[in-house]
């Protein structure tokens, strides 16, 4: 048993405990949960020493053969202590928000962990396909029993866009196991690679666009966002985490992990497509952040805006601007998932999320101030910050692969300053209405416990990128050279058919 | 044309074993009719308990007659896979059906005893049906089957809706086998035999028969059969009738006839009209799309829970016939699990239904379950696996059965069927996710908060169901490649 199949079943176990706890006794299941949570994380930081050599590859449903098949590399690594961070965070910043329903939502939470760990460790695309459908029940729940007002419509939403997006790809799946014979990512990149398998481009392009569109809708990538400010706005602050920290990352990991290698062909000749619709996204996401009235609402189309230069990088085919995507990915996992924790803090004080009920909020909570001006700083892309090093990646591929794109996508990044600013402004500067000085007071100890991580992390990886990047690097140059062995399959003459070859040949990751 | 036919009249040990789960069912059923004006009102419940055992001991039977399979008097009955795997099917629906039935019955005042006999007699012809290898036992099958299931929709006499529903019921599906057996009278007209493997090699052998007269009879059983599965555009009958009748018949119907009508639909054309399967693709392939788009879209504005399950089951058996459609061994393995799953998961909702209802079936609104999920968690847990399985979401047996089925179709090249089946199901998750809503998302209403706690029989029910549902949607394996073995 290896410690990743110990980080998937922690959380489950975790889960069919929280359902025989009894139903009353609130203490008790959410410390349970915390527990578990604190284990798995716990667990999970022994794995950017190990993860190479961990991997379980075993048969699950002989026919048609489906195997439970999980592994970790650099690009999957950091997404996985994401997970496993957050959760805890998660939970704790629900202790005394959720007062109904204890124990479903906590256990929840954990289930939604188990399904978000899984996505990224699945090497099998059925089991991958399962993680991804898996983990849409639990947030699901989690927005339409504890969220606000428009929960219901936002729950539905939320998943049916999701579930509409992914049952063309398990279409594109089946197809490529009735072409390769196996669900195996592995053996199904390395027949690819050997010409074993041979893809016509028509094939290759309806494949891409299944796979492509499903990702696409979980990113989101304009114009399929729709969904997102809703599902953002509704849910409860732990699902609002959740969902931009880690969730959002599903589609950007599925683009790299799948879409790339496996239909490089495809992927290039979309690209430019692709492109401007991030870049559309980046900016539009920014305008429209910049007029929200409410904070929730404008940090939700700010994830329209982060998300936007993740697909730029990712599709600018370069060194830089992949390694900057996946920085990104985690850096938006940090600094949007602290955004939403401290709205959800200045929502439990004031009960509002509309900017005009505040003002003034650094006289009664200074400590609260000086966190929150930090994210804001970080998310905007400061120096010595997360932020800066991913999007300064990211323009630095963009401007490699076509200037142009680096030039709009830059407007976007001025952008973020101005709305992010202002909002601070507004908030936490000017005068204090009666109001705010009634109900804001500053962090409690929980309350910092829940932040704190996540400050640390953004100074961290905005200062000493050395313990991040290499392996993501390194998991990228091999995404980028599979990009390119494809590509030069692709002009030789079609191969015998019956040559495939063994699925041990290529190892991710390394 | 049958060698052993002078031998065949008496019939041996080894075919009487076959014949075995019909035997225990016809004599248990007759049991039941002889004690029924015998026991005293009080000790009704021995016949449920009577019935339940005999279902149980029939599907023993099912099991123990594979361990010798081969065909039985004359070859008209046949136990193989196949069969086997519709009998434990058939039996096992009967079995869920006597459980969620016992409460329901005292609970509406009906007469126990007519009841069991008839579900035994019901479950009785199933098990003729899918062992037939001969087209008329098939039909006495299907009318045993078919005579007693329009009894018990309108079992409860006093309820207008039962009444016009069996009616209904009747009416039309009197018609439908009409039309079964004036296929099969011209069948024998073309070809002069009855037996499957007889039509099937006059199709294949040189001096072929007329084909004219083979397309109109295949059309005509194609019509009847079609009715049976309520396959679009014979479905109109469905919404009435599962609306109509008492919530553990309609769970029956929807589950153990359909799954028997299947059953010989794939037999017949697969095997007798398999060698004319290119002319009957396009017909099956049409019928798979409206089948799920009539279900699916009409299924979205219902809000009587009974029906909404009714139209979701012509979705469903267009998912079925999508796996016909693919004419392979995997199509046909595909429909027999997605039939088992769907029986389990159907009969799991139908359960729920029963429970909430109560007397007089007064609640049967979507909306009446408002709050039901945090009143009584664990039925309504139970439920939700049963409508996450029903939407087709991953580690339950309707997923992995609806996987099942599209990749059989992309493996014969319907590209298009799958993608439109899929997103089929996409419009499908709509409809069931009301049903979650309302029950955890909505604040309990009257109907939930006077709610008595779950009944023995029906709580058995949903745990089977639900516990089933899980346990093929994780290990698909046990049944699947039995399955495959079968199709084969």
């Amino acid at each position: 048993m290896s410690l990743l199949d110990l980080l998937l079943a922690i959380p489950l176990a975790g889960f069919l405990l929280l359902l025989f706890l009894p139903r009353d006794d609130h203490r008790t299941i959410r410390t349970a949960a915390l527990v578990v949570s604190l284990i798995v994380f716990a667990a999970s930081l022994a794995l950017p020493f190990h993860y190479e050599t961990q991997t379980t590859d075993v048969v699950w449903i002989r026919q048609p053969e489906i195997h439970y098949h999980v592994g970790a590399d650099g690009l999957s690594l950091w997404l996985i202590l994401l997970s496993t961070l957050l959760t805890p965070i998660a939970i704790l910043i629900s202790w005394s928000y959720i007062q109904t329903r204890v124990k479903e939502f906590f256990a929840f939470l954990l289930l939604l962990e188990f399904g978000l760990i899984g996505v990224f460790m699945a090497l099998d695309l059925f089991l991958f396909y399962v993680f991804w459908e898996v983990s849409l029940v639990p947030m699901y729940f989690l927005i339409g029993v504890w969220g606000h007002e428009r929960r219901i419509y936002a729950a539905v939403k939320f998943f049916l866009y999701t579930m509409a997006g992914s049952v063309l790809m398990l279409a594109a799946m089946i197809y490529l196991y009735n072409r390769a014979g196996t669900f195996d990512y592995g053996s199904i990149l390395a027949s690819l690679a050997s010409g074993a398998l041979a893809l016509t481009a028509a094939e290759q392009m309806l494949l891409f666009l299944a796979f492509f569109v499903a990702f696409a809708i979980k990113v989101p990538l304009f114009p399929l966002h729709t969904w997102l400010p809703d599902a953002h706005v509704e849910a409860p602050t732990a699902g609002s985490v959740m969902l931009a920290s880690v969730m959002l990352k599903m589609g950007t990991y599925g683009l790299l992990r799948f879409c790339l290698p496996m239909f490089p062909q495809a992927a290039r000749a979309c690209a430019p497509w692709i492109v401007t619709l991030a870049i559309i996204g980046i900016i539009y996401g920014a305008l429209v952040a910049l007029v929200q009235p409410n904070m929730k609402k404008l940090v939700a189309y700010s994830s329209v805006s982060h998300l936007g230069f993740v697909v730029l990088g990712i599709f600018s085919f370069t060194q830089q601007g992949l390694d900057g995507a996946v920085y990104q990915m985690l850096n938006h996992g940090i600094s949007t998932g602290a955004l939403f924790i401290l709205v959800g803090y200045l929502y439990e004080r004031r009960h509002s999320l509309e900017i005009k009920d505040f003002g003034g909020v650094s006289t009664p909570a200074p400590w609260l101030a000086t966190v929150f001006l930090i994210t804001t700083l970080a998310s905007i892309g400061l120096p010595t910050l997360n932020n800066f090093v991913g999007e300064y990646l990211v323009l630095q591929g963009a401007a490699q692969a076509n200037f142009t794109w680096a030039v709009f996508a830059a407007i976007g990044v001025i952008l973020s300053a101005c709305y992010m600013l202002w909002m601070y402004q507004r908030t936490f500067y000017g005068e204090t209405p009666e109001e705010v000085r009634a109900h804001v007071h500053d962090l409690s100890l929980r309350e910092w416990a829940a932040i704190v991580p996540l400050v640390i992390l953004m100074v961290w990886m905005g200062s000493y990128t050395r313990t991040f990047l290499p392996v993501v690097s390194a998991a990228n140059t091999g995404i980028l050279q599979h990009v390119d062995v494809n590509r030069r399959i692709q002009v030789k003459a079609p191969p015998p058919v019956n040559a495939r070859p063994a699925a041990q040949e290529i190892v991710i990751g390394r | 044309m049958d060698a052993n036919v002078p031998q065949g009249l008496i019939p041996s040990a080894a075919e009487l074993i076959r014949f075995l789960p019909e035997i225990i069912l016809t004599l248990a059923g007759v049991l039941i009719m002889v004690l029924e004006p015998l026991t005293p009102p009080r000790g009704k419940r021995t016949l449920g308990y009577l019935s339940f055992a005999a279902l149980a001991a029939a599907l023993g039977a099912s099991i123990y007659a594979y361990s010798m399979p081969g065909p039985a008097f004359s070859g008209m009955l046949v136990v193989d896979g196949f069969s086997t795997f519709f009998r434990v099917l058939v039996t096992a629906v009967g079995l869920l059906t006597v459980l969620s039935s016992s409460h329901f019955l005292e609970r509406e005042g009906a007469e126990p005893g007519e009841y069991y006999a008839l579900l035994l007699f019901s479950v009785m012809g199933q098990c003729v049906m899918v062992g037939a290898n001969e087209l008329i036992l098939l039909f006495i099958g299907l009318e045993i089957s078919s005579i007693a299931s329009y009894v018990m929709t309108g079992y409860l006499r006093d309820d207008k809706r039962a009444n016009e529903a069996a009616l209904k019921y009747f009416l039309l599906g009197s018609f439908a086998t009409a039309f079964l057996l004036y296929g099969v009278a011209l069948i024998y007209g073309a070809t002069g035999t009855t037996s499957l493997i007889a039509i099937r090699a006059a199709l294949a052998s040189s001096a072929r028969p007329d084909l004219l007269l083979v397309a109109v009879s295949a059309a005509l059983m194609f019509v009847g059969f079609m009715f049976k599965i309520s396959g679009a555009p014979f479905q109109i009958w469905a919404p009435d009738v599962y609306q109509g009748a008492p919530t553990p018949v309609a769970a029956f119907l929807s589950a153990g006839p359909k799954a028997a009508a299947f059953a010989i639909f794939l037999r017949v054309f697969s095997s007798a009209f398999g060698s004319i399967g290119d002319r009957w693709e396009p017909l099956v392939w049409f019928s798979a799309l409206l089948s799920m788009t009539i279900g699916n879209f009409a299924a979205l504005t219902q809000s009587n829970i009974k029906r909404m399950l009714a139209y979701s089951s012509i979705a469903h058996a267009g998912y079925v016939l999508v796996a016909m459609t693919a004419r392979s061994e995997d199509g046909s393995a595909a429909a027999m699990f997605y039939l088992g799953a769907y029986a389990l998961m159907n009969i799991g909702a139908f359960a729920a239904v029963a429970h909430f209802s109560r007397k007089g079936e007064r609640y049967l609104e979507i909306n009446d379950m408002a709050g039901l999920g945090f009143r009584q968690p664990v039925p309504a847990a139970l439920f939700s696996i049963c409508i996450l399985s029903l939407i087709g979401v991953p580690l339950t047996a309707g997923f992995f059965g609806k996987f099942y089925i599209f990749k059989a179709a992309l493996q014969s090249n319907l590209i298009w069927l799958t993608v439109l089946g899929l997103l089929n199901s996409a419009v499908g998750a709509y409809y069931y996710l009301r049903v979650l809503v309302v029950m955890y998302m909505h604040e309990p209403g009257e109907a939930t908060t006077s709610l008595q706690p779950i009944t023995a029989g029906l709580g058995a029910a949903l745990w089977i169901t639900a516990a089933g549902t899980l346990a093929l949607g994780i290990f698909p394996s046990m049944v699947l490649e039995f399955a495959i073995k079968a199709a084969q």
